[in-house]
């Protein structure tokens, strides 16, 4: 059993429970724990980086230290914006003395310290990378054979960061689908822009980019979009309504890739969240699980 | 040792002022005049400009009417005026050698800005070389006979001209060329910028040319593998790979092509990009040099991964005949000859487009390299000329993207020089072929050349559309019935200041060229250096172009940068005018700044020998003593401080000499 700090950050305890209800079972099948960190924070993200970069950092900063506290050697984010901040901050640490001096003071005031070389992993990395497709594929129960998904993976994960896939075409979730025995369609957009908090603020522009990646996922025949990112779920799958009422309708599920996971793995679509989505999944083809 | 160290020590000091190069931070005349002082020196000058005529005679004149018998000048740096004064020294009678200079120019004047202390550290400086000069002892140049034969590495277009430039002058040349034919990327081209001219009707007769010329030694299908010896005497060792022919029998009929098992092509042609197929056993294209077929073991029935099996019923064998060229039982072999200049002319390799996978080489099959292009419309190219697309279809539409892979801060920083040039031929050539709409799109467009702007102003007068701005991506993501089924190239256009969506039936990425994949094994082979980027490093990038930090080696063409045609043989016949002019010298002067051991002091304890970074040093097994070979030494010294026993000496810089020199700086008025 391997245990490692985790950040579930604001959303997954609400719009985005049902990554957090999936992506624990998910896990602990593998043998892997996460524990969640005492007291955590906001990472930072939404508009506070926009206004002052640097206090977001600080903010981000003090869940760092917190994590490097529990004594584990890796921290896992599975939301893309926490992932991208925490990331972020460690980057200004190491790379800004100035940036880092705010950083230490501020932490010094709450009794606390960062490295700012404590690793920050998403789970989809280290599900391929340091579970392996091997263990992955092991687990199956229930193969997800014929059921079509496209790809998504959304900016934050390999922008500016690449540090474990290519950055203008990631294919770790690719590989990891196809192990489940899904088809994984041809996807182009599979980094595009999802419309971010733009859904909110410029609902015109932002229904847009929502509405271009559920068109090509429906031209591509894909059954269901897999998704690695909280925000991007919200968006592609809340707002079929308005996206239809301005440019057709466009209905296909996006899930969560762990969600994918529990259902191969045998698990139960309730316990996995699947009936919170506004699209439901068509029922699997397969047979239940053996 | 001999008549000088009984002698009493006569020094001659000179300062120059070099103008007021010197003279404006030194106090030239003061520092004459205090070292005119010290003991052993019986005359002491200033003067305006030392290396002048009159400043040489000067030291020529000063030798005969003081007795002098060794000689100072306080100047600027050696690099520049050492042999200068040195000749002098020896036009006046002396060894060279008792010859010292200091350098107050770089070392003093231009680098201080107090004029005292300028002047008291030239004062030091001037000290510690008359302290020095003392001990300085007679030395002979040794001269060295140049092996007058001559290696090209790689034969590709500058292989092929420095190779038969060399040959027309009476050389012996040895071309090595690691594929079955020279001819390297030209062959490939089907038209050359700005002129049009047919690259295979101005190649091949030179490759012909090369190939019967009797003063070359054409080793096709062969690399180097090992390099010893020093300038002017290389022993360098071939690999030749076996073709399973014997290529002084083989009369290039293909008669054996004709009749191989295999009716049809099924395998990979290497020659054509991988557009066409070829059999096992092959030609790579019709104007190859030397005719001879080459069989592929990975794929030949009478082998299996490569070891001869026999299991074929070899009807090659029986189409070739009474001539009995074929020989499955061929090895490897290694050959050795010896030369007096090493020419390297490698090349280079197009970028693989794979790296940017936003570009969609590979997994959109109408995205292809520039180089495969070149094949699509070359008359003896897979499809005879005929642009077609992979499922047969003729391309309505063209996109051209630039400098993919170069320019660029995530792949290759330089510009490939090549590109945009290379970009606007296929484009005349396609449009010209198919007739097709063509876009270019560019960042800048680069046609310094003669000729090159022109062509540009002619491809705008010929409707080929050009946009600037680097391509983001090339999709078949469609958002339109029109881009339904086609390649979209997604672009901001920074002149109209859009970002655009254009649907193409065929993209075309413009390679850039960077080092070849084991340019840093060939750097070692033959001890050169790579700059930052790979490519081989010139001497001086202004006025030793060709030249390689090793003494009688020489670079060419794409191996050290990017490079058009007309420069890669302007550059060829460059560094082999080069390799002549050390050849036709007969010899080489050996400066005899060495080093050598005392034989009774060395304990053998090796620890120099792997220091040397001209292996120059070997061990004897019989004396248990190490071995100086003099000719390869460079004079560097890192053995002499190495030796655990003081038992390396270097001319010019022994202990007492070094000594005597420490303690001139030291030494205060």
């Amino acid at each position: 059993m391997t245990t490692y700090s985790y950040f579930p950050g604001c959303s997954l305890k609400g719009t985005g429970r049902a990554y957090e209800e999936s992506l624990l079972p998910v896990l602990r099948a593998l043998d892997v724990e996460l524990e969640e960190l005492d007291d955590w924070n906001c990472c930072g993200a939404t508009a506070y980086m926009a206004v002052d970069e640097v206090r977001a950092c600080v903010i981000a900063s003090r869940n760092l230290a917190l994590a490097e506290r529990t004594g584990h050697k890796e921290l896992i984010a599975p939301c893309n914006a926490c992932y991208l901040v925490l990331n972020k901050t460690e980057h200004y640490m190491r790379e800004s003395p100035s940036v880092n001096g705010v950083i230490q003071n501020a932490l010094k005031e709450a009794g606390l310290a960062s490295s700012g070389n404590l690793p920050v992993r998403h789970p989809l990395d280290v599900l391929v990378n340091t579970v392996g497709l091997d263990a992955v594929r092991r687990r199956v129960r229930r193969s997800l054979k014929g059921l079509k998904v496209a790809p998504y993976y959304g900016c934050q994960i390999v922008r500016p960061y690449s540090t474990f896939d290519d950055q203008f075409n990631p294919t770790t979730m690719d590989r990891l689908l196809e192990a489940l025995g899904c088809t994984v369609v041809t996807f182009p957009l599979k980094t595009r822009c999802c419309g971010g908090s733009l859904t909110g603020t410029l609902p015109e522009a932002g229904l847009h980019c929502s509405h271009v990646i559920l068109k090509e996922a429906l031209r591509r025949g894909a059954d269901v979009i897999a998704t690695v990112c909280p925000l991007c779920q919200f968006n592609l799958d809340s707002y079929h309504d308005k996206i239809a009422a301005k440019w057709g309708a466009t209905r296909i599920p996006t899930v969560y890739f762990t969600q994918l996971m529990g259902l191969a793995f045998g698990m139960n679509e309730r316990e996995l969240g699947l009936h919170r989505g506004f699209i439901p999944m068509k029922p699997l083809e397969t047979s239940s699980p053996e | 040792m001999d008549k000088h160290d009984n002698e009493e020590i006569r020094i001659g000091f000179y300062i120059c002022h070099c103008g007021s190069n010197i003279a404006a931070m030194v106090d030239c005349p003061e520092v004459a005049k205090t070292i005119g002082a010290l003991p052993g020196v019986v005359l002491s000058r200033d003067y305006k400009y030392m290396c002048s005529d009159p400043g040489q005679e000067l030291i020529r004149k000063d030798i005969a009417e003081f007795r002098l018998n060794r000689v100072v000048v306080a100047s600027c740096s050696p690099l520049l005026h050492e042999k200068t004064f040195r000749s002098a020294v020896e036009a006046g009678g002396l060894n060279p050698y008792f010859f010292h200079m200091v350098n107050i120019r770089e070392h003093d004047a231009w680098v201080h800005t107090d004029k005292g202390e300028a002047t008291k550290k030239a004062k030091s400086l001037a000290r510690a070389a008359i302290r020095r000069v003392a001990k300085h002892k007679a030395l002979e140049v040794k001269q060295v006979a140049i092996h007058p034969d001559v290696l090209v590495v790689g034969g590709g277009i500058a292989g092929i001209h420095a190779a038969m430039t060399m040959a027309n002058a009476g050389k012996k040349v040895f071309l090595v060329e690691r594929e079955p034919s020279i001819g390297g990327h030209m062959a490939k081209f089907d038209k050359t910028f700005p002129t049009l001219d047919c690259a295979a009707c101005i190649l091949t007769p030179k490759m012909s040319e090369a190939g019967s010329h009797p003063n070359i030694t054409l080793m096709t299908y062969s690399e180097v593998v090992k390099m010893d010896g020093y300038v002017g005497n290389y022993t360098v060792t071939i690999k030749r790979k076996p073709r399973y022919i014997k290529e002084e029998l083989c009369t290039g009929c293909q008669e054996c092509i004709a009749k191989c098992i295999y009716k049809e092509p099924r395998f990979r042609d290497e020659f054509n990009e991988g557009l066409g197929k070829r059999k096992p056993v092959y030609i790579p294209f019709p104007q190859a040099t030397p005719q001879v077929v080459v069989i592929d073991p990975r794929v030949c029935m009478n082998f299996k991964d490569g070891a001869l099996t026999n299991k074929c019923k070899k009807s090659c064998v029986t189409a070739c005949g009474e001539k009995q060229a074929i020989d499955f039982t061929q090895q490897e072999t290694l050959q050795e000859v010896k030369v007096g200049a090493i020419i390297v002319t490698t090349g280079f390799q197009t970028f693989d487009p794979g790296r940017i996978p936003q570009y969609g080489y590979g997994r959109y099959p109408n995205v292809y390299t520039a180089l495969e292009v070149e094949r699509l419309v070359n008359a003896s190219g897979p499809t005879a000329g005929h642009v077609v697309l992979r499922d047969g279809r003729e391309p309505k539409s063209i996109g051209i993207i630039h400098c993919v892979g170069s320019r660029d801060r995530l792949t290759n920083r330089w510009c490939s020089r090549v590109c945009c040039m290379y970009s606007m031929k296929l484009a005349h050539l396609l449009k010209e072929h198919t007739g097709a709409e063509i876009y270019n799109f560019y960042i800048d467009i680069r046609a310094p050349g003669k000729g090159y702007e022109e062509f540009y102003d002619k491809l705008l007068d010929e409707g080929v559309q050009f946009i600037r701005g680097r391509v983001g991506e090339v999709t078949d993501w469609a958002v339109s019935p029109e881009e339904e089924g086609r390649l979209v190239v997604r672009v901001e256009d920074t002149l109209a200041g859009c970002v655009r969506r254009i649907p193409f039936d065929m993209v075309v990425l413009a390679t850039g060229l960077e080092p070849k994949s084991d340019a840093q094994d060939v750097r070692r082979l033959f001890n050169m250096s790579c700059g930052s980027e790979g490519f081989f490093l010139e001497r001086h990038p202004k006025l030793a172009p060709v030249s390689t930090f090793s003494d009688g080696i020489y670079i060419a063409g794409c191996c050290q940068g990017p490079r058009d045609i007309p420069d890669t043989v302007a550059q060829a016949g460059a560094a082999a005018a080069e390799a002549l002019a050390l050849i036709d010298k007969g010899y080489i002067e050996q400066e005899p700044n060495t080093a050598h051991i005392l034989e009774d002091d060395c304990c053998g304890c090796k620890s120099c020998i792997p220091l040397c970074p001209y292996t120059a040093i070997t061990f004897d097994a019989a004396k248990k003593k190490a071995v100086i070979n003099e000719a390869l030494c460079k004079g560097c010294g890192t053995c002499v401080a190495a030796c655990p026993s003081g038992s390396i000496v270097q001319n010019l810089f022994d202990d007492g000499e070094i000594f005597s020199e420490i303690e001139g700086v030291l030494a205060h008025d």
